[in-house]
């Protein structure tokens, strides 16, 4: 069986790592530590964490502060608060100063599960890529998301890691390396490209096994950052297997289908179908029902898949 | 206020009924809030069987008094009271947090006939409450608006706008809960982000302030009845609760804000409650 680990676990060890080299780590929360793993830092650096109570527009507001006094805050909640409560925070007082804050938001998409729509984030990609100077990363597993909260850290400037609930399966090993703005090509393949995000990558890997018994073999690209997005990749992609479906566990307006689309509707147009929540909220249910419900498997992946293939 | 023996077994029979669903909802559904529903079942059994006027033939009535369940986690306690005043089958109660159901994690005012704000992010419901009540004066309406907040909640800034909004249109037909049971989810209020004092802060707001046992149905009916005398601005109740109140295993235990009961704890919890 391979392993399974929910990328807000691996934030949660990752942070404290960091901890313990960089002093200037600092880490804010808002009543969700124990669910947003802030914990596991809070333990070990008390000195070092905020509890912020349930005031995430302050929180994100202090965060601003300690960066530009020269600390390094990663702040964490649920996705739909912080880019939601708090977006004006994040626009006003951290784009556009261009303060180094690293807002690490879990609970993204659907799989949050039975709470509902009220706590299921499907358009919070597309509300921090709108803003200028913010980096947004969408990392698929455990050690890409390890990976990604080391790079955000060692980068100046702001970053939003997109973190989810669930427990995923662990997709790369301890050769992966990660690189901010840089596509990681899963499988090889000449008739379609799936580009996926977060926990789609899986559901995507899963979809090209099956095409590939139909004889149509696509390749996979994991784009865990969605901005900058990796435009060499993708072009080259569009290029060599002519088709892409786009995979992500988000609104199809704003998220990963609209950042392809826009790429490659500029520098080499081909057929795009994008695989994501069709504008629409979510509701309570468990994750695999809402996941069935909403169009976000592997089935849904392949269909589309069928669908770029003949419109090429 | 001293409330005749047969309201009293009526309202005690009805929170307790109220209550026994919460466990068994919260059990089928496998996740959920016990902890913050069963702080508030007496308030809310207070609101829906003695105070409130409503209809459940018509949850669209246009005089009808509205609740705002601002702590929206805290919905099984909602729900349980609607179906127990006839707005759905009772049985429906077991759909909670399912696929497809109406009784959905957070309240969903498009879905759930009685829900009158769909609410779920802290700190939003006051100046919805806000909103009825000032369309209430504006269409010359006497229905009263209802909101119960979490003691945690209010850490929100947006409360406290919505705070000085009440009082500056000295909305007088809104009546705030305040669920003071202490505890938020990372600890208690007071250590993680304490908002004391509290009645200090509400009446410094412009509010009408009252402190009740919010166990105490005596005391619940009579702070509703001092609220509705009070021209000129709006109420707080701040209602001192038990946070898992009924549940021995429960009470006053910050791990049980999230967590619902497994079968056999469901089980115990029942018989206490029978
Ligand atoms: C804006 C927002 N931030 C965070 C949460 C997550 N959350 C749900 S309940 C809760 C704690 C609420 O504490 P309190 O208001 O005291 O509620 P109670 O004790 O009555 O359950 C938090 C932080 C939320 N629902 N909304
Ligand atoms: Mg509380």
């Amino acid at each position: 069986m391979t392993e399974k680990i929910a990328t807000r676990d691996a934030y949660g060890k990752a942070l404290a790592e960091l901890g313990r080299t960089n002093p200037d780590i600092v880490v804010l929360d808002a009543d969700l530590s124990k669910s947003t793993k802030t914990d596991v830092f809070a333990k070990e650096f008390p000195e070092r964490f905020f509890d912020m109570g349930i005031a995430e527009a302050n929180m994100i507001g202090t965060a601003a502060g300690l960066a530009a006094a020269g600390k390094i805050p990663f702040a964490s909640t649920f996705a739909v608060f912080a880019t939601g409560r708090a977006f004006d925070q994040v626009r006003n007082s951290v784009c556009y100063p261009r303060l180094n804050v690293k807002i690490a938001a879990t609970h993204a998409g659907l799989t949050v599960g039975e709470d509902g729509a009220s706590h299921q984030s499907v358009e919070d990609i597309a509300l921090m890529r709108a803003l200028p100077g913010m980096t947004v990363i969408v990392p698929a597993d455990g050690v890409e998301t390890r990976l990604a909260v080391q790079a955000a850290a060692a980068y100046k400037g702001p970053v939003y890691l997109r973190l989810g609930r669930p427990k995923v399966p662990v997709i790369f090993d301890d050769n992966y390396r990660f690189a901010i703005g840089k596509a990681a090509l899963l499988r090889e393949g000449q008739d379609v490209t799936i580009v996926a995000c977060g926990y789609m990558v899986g559901e995507a890997l899963a979809a090209a096994e099956t095409l590939a018994g139909e004889g149509v073999e696509a390749r996979v690209l994991n784009m865990s950052t969605i901005k900058p997005i990796d435009t060499e990749a993708l072009v080259k992609a569009a290029r060599e297997t002519g088709a892409l479906v786009t995979a992500e566990e988000h609104n199809i307006i704003g998220g990963l289908g609209s950042a392809v689309a826009e790429v490659l509707a500029e520098e080499y147009p081909v057929p795009i179908i994008r695989v994501g929540i069709r504008d629409t909220f979510g509701e309570s249910g468990s994750p695999a029902d809402l996941l069935k419900k909403y169009g976000l498997t592997a089935a849904d992946i392949v269909e589309a898949a069928r669908k770029a293939v003949a419109k090429k | 206020m001293e409330l005749a023996p047969e309201t009293k077994a009526m309202l005690e029979d009805k929170a307790k009924r109220i209550r026994r669903h919460i466990v068994s909802m919260l059990a089928e559904a496998g996740s959920g809030h016990p902890g913050g529903s069963l702080s508030i079942a007496d308030i809310v059994t207070a609101l829906y069987f003695q105070v409130m006027r409503v209809d459940p033939a018509r949850p669209d009535w246009e005089d009808r008094d509205r609740l705002v369940l601002s702590k929206g986690h805290a919905c099984p306690v909602l729900y349980a009271a609607l179906a127990e005043r006839g707005f759905f089958p009772v049985e429906e109660l077991m759909t909670l947090r399912k696929i497809n159901s109406r009784l959905q994690g957070h309240p969903d005012m498009k879905k759930t006939p009685g829900v009158e704000m769909s609410t779920g992010s802290l700190g939003q419901g006051l100046a919805a409450a806000n909103g009825m009540a000032l369309a209430g004066k504006l269409d010359k309406k006497d229905y009263r608006v209802y909101v119960i907040l979490g003691d945690g909640e209010i850490q929100e800034g947006m409360i406290w706008e919505a705070a000085m909004a009440a009082a500056h249109y000295k909305l007088d037909n809104l009546t705030a809960f305040l669920d003071f049971n202490g505890l938020q989810i990372d600890g208690p209020i007071r250590e993680v982000m304490n908002p004391e004092p509290l009645a200090e802060k509400w009446a410094a707001f412009g509010w009408n302030v009252l402190t009740i046992d919010g166990h105490n149905f005596e005391e619940i009916l009579a702070a509703v009845e001092k609220a509705k005398a009070t021209r000129g601005k709006p109420t707080m109740i701040i209602a001192h609760t038990v946070k898992g109140k009924g549940v021995s295993f429960m009470e006053n235990q910050v791990g049980w804000h999230g967590n619902a009961p497994s079968k056999e704890q469901a089980e115990q919890a029942l018989a206490e409650l029978a």
